[in-house]
């Protein structure tokens, strides 16, 4: 135990020594979650629309002051025909064409339903579907009664689409993405930093030569990698109670369930990703491949979390892969905890899965440590 | 007590593929003699030394060192033993203070002891002035004697030195060789490697290593009798050339 604390505290002492080891614990953090955070966001702004209205009613100038009053639209009104419309999309000019059929007024009181044709430049699949989600809000909260016709057009293709949606927006009300996207860079600040500092630190000691110095004294390989890796795990919180900070104070995420939980499971997260990096690190002969190696960790663990892309659309195969992922555990139980308020029975296959993970790892990475070449 | 054994080296053999680093070498080494492991650059010097001190595994053959077996009891043998590499081995980030602290910590000294060993040894090399700063900063030759002085904090039986004097100055080197000589004469066995020649008349005894093999082993005044030569130098070149 005595043992134990001797090389912690040399450890803590070589961290701090390294001038560029301060700024990369709290300036970096805070900047990459400021400037992420704003920066990936799949929240859509200045959506350009073209009303082409050939009704010329009240409701349908009532509905075009909907969007023009809507902080996401750019209306334009201006054309006077379809084709007008239609070649400003294929210029890049708008993004939307919403186009009020003759007669759109009578026939909405007559029968109680009308088709609005809709449609959206879908070069960007993405961005098309949040716009038709803003679309569909708006005319709904108009009226319920109108059902729009979306017609996806990418490039020359354009395939017609008859959709009717009915959005609600359930644990984020606003539909604000830094409240969606905070959490999830903050798991990988977590998770980056901690796995390369493991990483880079043991096959650092064995390119300077003080390895050996260590495996002639009779030190136990547990202690000295408890040792190595403790002052990480205790880093790894740090970061995360920065974040958490920044996410409260400067992004305003709501914090709907227990912080104990996102504590517990970071704790038995961080053993798993020091697990992986000192498996790395005693795999690998100099500070190069160790970072090669963990970068390439890093992006599949990153591609696959599910934070940028949704696994759902993921193909099959791959959903399966993900399920190997750690990051995905931990974005599925940071923005389980922190925006639906999960508790620790939610959370219990997550606490399980990682767990078992660390386990798996810590064994594989504490068998590849060789005291004896 | 002169004859008392405390290395015993039978047959040990290290592979590395289809290279054989080190062709089964046998020799005993004596409590308190200062034994020279003589050898040309890639002789197999340390790779032998390193299967003595437990962290190389030999491909056969055995070795006995303070008395242990170090296959079976590497980490008892461990704690008999200092090892001070050509690498340098202390922490650069670290002062000369905090590296005594740590190495003596890691021994399980006591932290009481540690002290106490700490001013000794500080004031022993005379560095005072520099005891709180990096390690990294200091001359080539004062991080030598350091590092010899901080493998024997813990007051080892036999103490194994891997070209400790590599790159120092000569009036450096032969400081280096009085501390060495006074730990002998307190009863410390040192197991030394080095290719400086002149060296090797400091030692009781030598061994000379040529291509993995032990071509001679005897104290240097024989070895220059047996080769009729006047100076070790001219023993190991005659040594070398013979097996060319």
């Amino acid at each position: 135990m005595q043992l134990l604390l001797y090389i912690i505290q040399k450890e803590f002492k070589q961290i701090f020594r390294n001038k560029g080891m301060l700024p990369l614990l709290t300036i970096m953090p805070i900047m990459q979650l400021l400037v992420l955070s704003n920066a990936a966001s799949f929240d859509i702004k200045n959506i350009k629309i073209a009303i082409v209205d050939h009704d010329h009613s009240q409701m349908s100038r009532e509905l075009q002051s909907k969007f023009e009053a809507s902080p996401y639209f750019i209306v334009t009104s201006e054309m006077q025909t379809a084709k007008q419309a239609d070649m400003a999309m294929q210029n890049g000019t708008i993004d939307v064409i919403l186009e009020f059929p003759y007669q759109f007024e009578q026939n909405l009181i007559k029968d109680g339903l009308v088709h609005l044709p809709v449609r959206i430049n879908a070069i960007d699949g993405a961005t098309a579907g949040v716009e038709n989600v803003y679309i569909t809000e708006v005319i709904r909260s108009f009226s319920q009664n109108i059902l729009t016709t979306v017609s996806h057009q990418s490039g020359n293709q354009s395939s017609l689409l008859s959709v009717e949606t009915i959005p609600s927006f359930w644990y984020n009300k606003t539909l604000n993405y830094k409240t969606y996207m905070v959490p999830g860079i903050l798991v990988l600040l977590v998770t980056m930093l901690t796995l390369f500092l493991s990483a880079m630190n043991i096959v650092r000691e064995k390119e300077v030569g003080t390895l050996e110095q260590i495996n002639v004294t009779p030190i136990k390989k547990s202690q000295f990698i408890i040792g190595k890796l403790f002052p990480f795990w205790v880093i790894g919180l740090v970061v995360l109670t920065i974040g958490l900070l920044i996410a409260k104070l400067v992004f305003n995420v709501p914090f709907v369930g227990n912080i104990g939980l996102v504590y517990l499971f970071t704790a038995l997260y961080l053993l798993l990703v020091l697990g992986l990096g000192l498996f790395i690190s005693n795999n690998a002969q100099t500070q190069q491949q160790a970072m090669f190696v963990a970068w390439f960790f890093m992006v599949i663990f990153i591609l696959m979390s599910g934070l940028f892309t949704p696994i759902d659309s993921m193909p099959i195969w791959a959903q399966k892969l993900t399920l190997l992922n750690p990051i995905r555990y931990f974005v599925e139980m940071i923005r389980m905890v922190m925006l639906k308020g999960a508790g620790l029975k939610e959370i219990q296959l997550h606490l399980v899965v990682i767990s078992a993970y660390a386990i798996v790892v810590n064994t594989l990475a504490v068998l590849s440590y060789r005291k004896i070449s | 007590m002169e004859q008392e054994n405390i290395i015993q080296v039978n047959e040990l053999t290290k592979k590395f593929g289809d290279f054989v680093a080190v062709k089964g070498i046998s020799f005993e080494v004596k409590k308190g003699e200062i034994f020279g492991f003589l050898g040309a650059n890639g002789a197999g010097k340390t790779t032998a030394m390193k299967m003595l001190i437990g962290i190389s595994k030999p491909t056969s053959g055995m070795a006995i060192v303070a008395g242990l077996n170090v296959a079976q009891s590497a980490n008892e043998v461990k704690k008999n033993i200092g090892y001070m590499s050509q690498k340098f081995s202390l922490y650069d980030d670290l002062t000369i203070k905090e590296n005594i602290r740590f190495f003596g910590g890691i021994y399980g000294l006591k932290p009481k002891t540690i002290q106490e060993k700490t001013i000794d040894l500080i004031q022993r090399l005379e560095l005072e002035k520099v005891a709180d700063e990096r390690v990294g900063q200091l001359p080539l030759g004062w991080k030598q004697k350091l590092a010899f002085s901080v493998a024997l904090l813990h007051e080892p039986k036999i103490v194994f030195l891997d070209e400790p004097t590599g790159g120092v100055d000569p009036v450096t080197r032969r400081q280096f060789w009085e501390m060495i000589d006074e730990e002998a004469h307190n009863g410390t066995t040192i197991f030394v490697t080095t290719h400086y020649m002149d060296e090797a008349e400091y030692c009781n005894r030598v061994s000379i290593m040529v291509d993995g093999k032990i071509e001679a082993l005897d104290t240097p005044k024989k070895l220059k009798e047996q080769f009729k030569v006047s100076s070790m130098n001219d023993v190991f070149l005659k040594l070398a050339r013979n097996i060319e």
